[in-house]
């Protein structure tokens, strides 16, 4: 008897610790995500994650007001490839994830993969919703078979270039939007101007990096070529194969060459920095990096930026789609809000706030998007830039490990940048890095 | 203690009479499996808990690693040891090993160094010798994300404090983060920042411990400061110092929150790898590439690689202690 009390106790000593240890790893491993089995009734909590800028803040407070039951928690974290392995423990480990989720496009295919993980939104009404968005932007969130949605599109990544108009005025070259839109019709033309613009200006490099300027000309070329990048539709690494991907890379890598690049990966904290000061002067810009510039460039940049058509035509970067995973204990409630989110109305908001620009083609077609104007841009008139871009958009394939191949080719730009790859291995640095980051 | 008592029952079971008899051997068998188990129990708790956090994720880390294995896409094939076929040839595997290596010993040798000479000062009769002793641990009470977040603000290129400084006495700019030497050399720095204090405060302890009628006896033989202290206190620190070394291997091998952070949070080490440990190798395969079979071999060759080196730096240090 003595010795089973023992027992007794050293286990419950041992289950104490156990579980003190338990819980401060979950609480290490994600910022209190799970909301430990609350019951239905009464007041529900959903949790959104996201990440970088999706303007949903307004939205959310106007949700809470309409469904008095229902409170939300936002997490969002700034860069998306920290948000990918996140997204990967969640899935994986079944816990953790909010009750919606986004999913960008690089990473929809591989939760395509496992769509078993998500709810089926058609459970949940979404059918009738179709003509809500662009056909392209609706099939690919739905399963190959079509019978399962997996994701409702939320905002699509027309171009722009962003340009501060201030450095240009130093350089002597023309700083109204339309004459700087005729400056660079195509990438060559703006290499020389990029040149011309680093001859007259010290101190400033002409583009950010090489990141953003990669992922434009992969997007152009491969919507012009097959419709697909680094992967085929089959999912078979076709990095050193597609002419579209060895087109993008050799523009790129000239720009790297010529040193006509501050040599930095978006996003990240320096680039951040970068953008209080007059570091770079051009941005290519998907409609939702306005929102960025605006928030990391702050009083700084002030009516110092403005936006002009991307050379060589137009094409898309970024855009996503909200998911409702299996593991959400509300799945009724997060869908229901994952289709507000995702109206033309919710679209609007967003874009109003944030300037995501809706895959909606009602939400498009509204005054409030093709009439806006940006004052931080000044008065750039944004709705019809990127209204005219966006119905130039072909969409693209993108495989599982797009994001993968994409961040290792990135690495190899920016050691050309550093002066650790020596350009003429660079393309071939760059296929063993796809290969070995598609393994 | 429990075996004391037993004559106490034996000499009622006569009292009590047959129903005493049969519950006694029972008892007495209870009793000696308390003396025979109950330490076991209480020291199981340690044991549980190290079997369910530290030995199961070991052995489940080997069976990951025989596998290619993936989270996103829910593959799990058995491949044997094909990881670790490809892992011995990986060139950017034994980047990482280099790196590794690189920051452990630039950052070790001199920790070890400088914290066997600042605890040589504090062992010294000082004014406000707490104060001193409490503040060479201070840096340990910081985090580490902490700590690694303002080295990589003042050894960022463009606008940090030490290119600054260097500017101010005619040094060009250094490319911390894009030179290998150098962001070793900056990373290393933060791990001195912050283990230095702690070894000295251990070499410390064990000088106090040390016979002072040694030291006497050597002064009156004429004997150095100096020479005291290489004939005296570096021998009688061997132990000490093959314990911190081998901490020290342990944790330098590791090394990740510093890195990491030096490079903005990502897990590459820079672009070429000019300062990607293997613990962020590792990261990198598992995490980012989502390859968690080849993640957890390159995990296991980590664990090989800190029991080498131990073993290694225990040898090492006790054969140059050795002589007398």
């Amino acid at each position: 008897m003595r010795v089973n009390k023992r027992r007794g106790l050293s286990t419950a000593v041992a289950a104490v610790l156990a579980g003190i240890l338990l819980s401060t790893t979950a609480c290490g491993g994600d910022d209190g995500g799970d909301d430990g089995g609350a019951a239905t009734s009464g007041p529900v909590e959903l949790t959104v994650d996201t990440f970088g800028q999706f303007g949903y803040e307004d939205l959310y407070k106007q949700y809470e007001a309409s469904h008095p039951n229902v409170k939300i928690k936002q997490r969002n974290v700034a860069q998306l490839d920290q948000y990918i392995p996140r997204m990967q423990q969640w899935m994986a480990t079944g816990s953790g994830a909010g009750d919606v989720v986004a999913i960008e496009e690089g990473i929809l295919p591989t939760y395509m993969q496992q769509r078993s993980k998500f709810v089926n939104l058609f459970d949940f009404g979404a059918a009738s919703l179709e003509q809500n968005f662009l056909p392209w932007k609706w099939k690919l969130g739905l399963s190959p078979d079509g019978k399962q949605l997996v994701g409702l599109g939320t905002d699509i990544g027309p171009m722009g270039m962003c340009y501060r108009k201030d450095l240009f005025a130093k350089a002597d070259l023309p700083t109204d939007r339309d004459e700087v839109s005729k400056l660079w019709p195509d990438w060559p033309a703006f290499l020389e101007t990029g040149k011309k613009f680093q001859s007259k200006v010290s101190g400033t490099k002409f583009l950010d990096g090489p990141t953003a300027i990669w992922r434009t000309t992969v997007a152009q070329e491969g919507g012009k070529g097959a419709g697909y990048t680094y992967f085929d539709t089959s999912d078979k690494l076709v990095f050193d194969s597609n002419p579209a991907v060895k087109t993008a890379f050799d523009t790129t890598l000239k720009f790297q060459t010529e040193g006509l690049t501050a040599n930095m990966r978006i996003f990240t904290p320096e680039w951040q920095t970068a953008l209080k000061r007059d570091t770079f002067a051009t941005l290519p810009c998907p409609a939702w990096m306005l929102g960025g510039i605006e928030e990391f460039s702050g009083d700084n940049g002030k009516g110092k930026w403005d936006v002009a058509t991307v050379p060589g035509g137009s094409g898309t970067w970024g855009g996503s789609w909200l998911a409702v995973p299996k593991q959400s204990k509300h799945q009724k409630e997060a869908a229901e809000l994952a289709k507000f989110l995702t109206s033309p109305e919710g679209q609007l908001a967003a874009y109003k706030s944030k300037n995501t620009f809706p895959s909606s083609p009602k939400a498009q077609q509204d005054p409030a998007v093709t009439g806006k104007t940006n004052a931080y841009f000044g008065e750039a008139p944004i709705g019809k830039i990127f209204s005219e871009m966006s119905s130039q958009v072909k969409p693209i394939y993108l495989g599982p490990k797009n994001e993968a191949v994409r961040e290792d080719v990135e690495d190899v730009l920016l050691g050309v940048g550093q002066n650790k790859i020596k350009a003429d291995q660079a393309w071939s640095k760059a296929v063993e890095a796809a290969q070995k980051a598609a393994r | 203690m429990s075996v004391d008592l037993r004559p106490a029952p034996a000499a009622g079971r006569r009292a009590t009479g047959p129903a005493g008899d049969r519950r006694s051997p029972f008892r007495s068998r209870l009793s000696r499996l308390d003396v025979k188990f109950s330490p076991y129990l209480f020291i199981s708790p340690f044991y549980v808990v190290f079997l369910v956090f530290g030995a199961f994720p070991l052995g489940y880390t080997v069976w990951v690693s025989l596998h290619d294995w993936e989270l996103a896409s829910g593959l799990r094939d058995f491949v044997g040891l094909q990881n670790y076929r490809e892992l011995l040839v990986d060139a950017d595997f034994w980047n990482s090993v280099v790196n590794t290596i690189g920051i452990f010993v630039i950052s070790t040798v001199p920790q070890l160094l400088i914290a066997l000479f600042v605890a040589n000062l504090l062992n010294r009769r000082l004014r406000g010798s707490t104060l001193f002793r409490i503040g060479i641990i201070l840096p340990l009470v910081t985090s580490t994300a902490a700590v690694a977040i303002v080295f990589t603000q003042l050894f960022a290129a463009d606008y940090g404090m030490v290119n600054w400084l260097l500017g101010l006495v005619g040094i060009d700019d250094i490319a911390w983060q894009a030179d290998r030497g150098w962001s070793w050399i900056a990373i290393a720095s933060m791990v001195d920042w912050r283990w230095t204090g702690y070894n000295a405060l251990i070499y410390l302890a064990a000088m106090q411990a040390i016979p002072k009628d040694l030291y006497e006896a050597a002064a009156i033989d004429g004997a150095s400061r100096l020479r005291q202290f290489w004939s005296i206190t570096i021998p009688m620190l061997r132990p000490t110092i093959i314990f911190t070394v081998i901490i020290s291997t342990i944790g330098g091998l590791q090394l990740f929150t510093e890195p990491v952070l030096f490079g903005g949070g990502r897990m590459e080490g820079g672009p070429v790898h000019q300062y990607q440990t293997v613990s962020m190798y590792m990261f990198d395969n598992a995490f980012r590439n989502d390859d968690y079979g080849y993640g957890a071999a390159v995990a296991w060759m980590l664990f090989v690689l800190i029991i080498v080196f131990s073993l290694l730096n225990f040898l090492f240090i006790r054969r140059t202690g050795g002589t007398k």
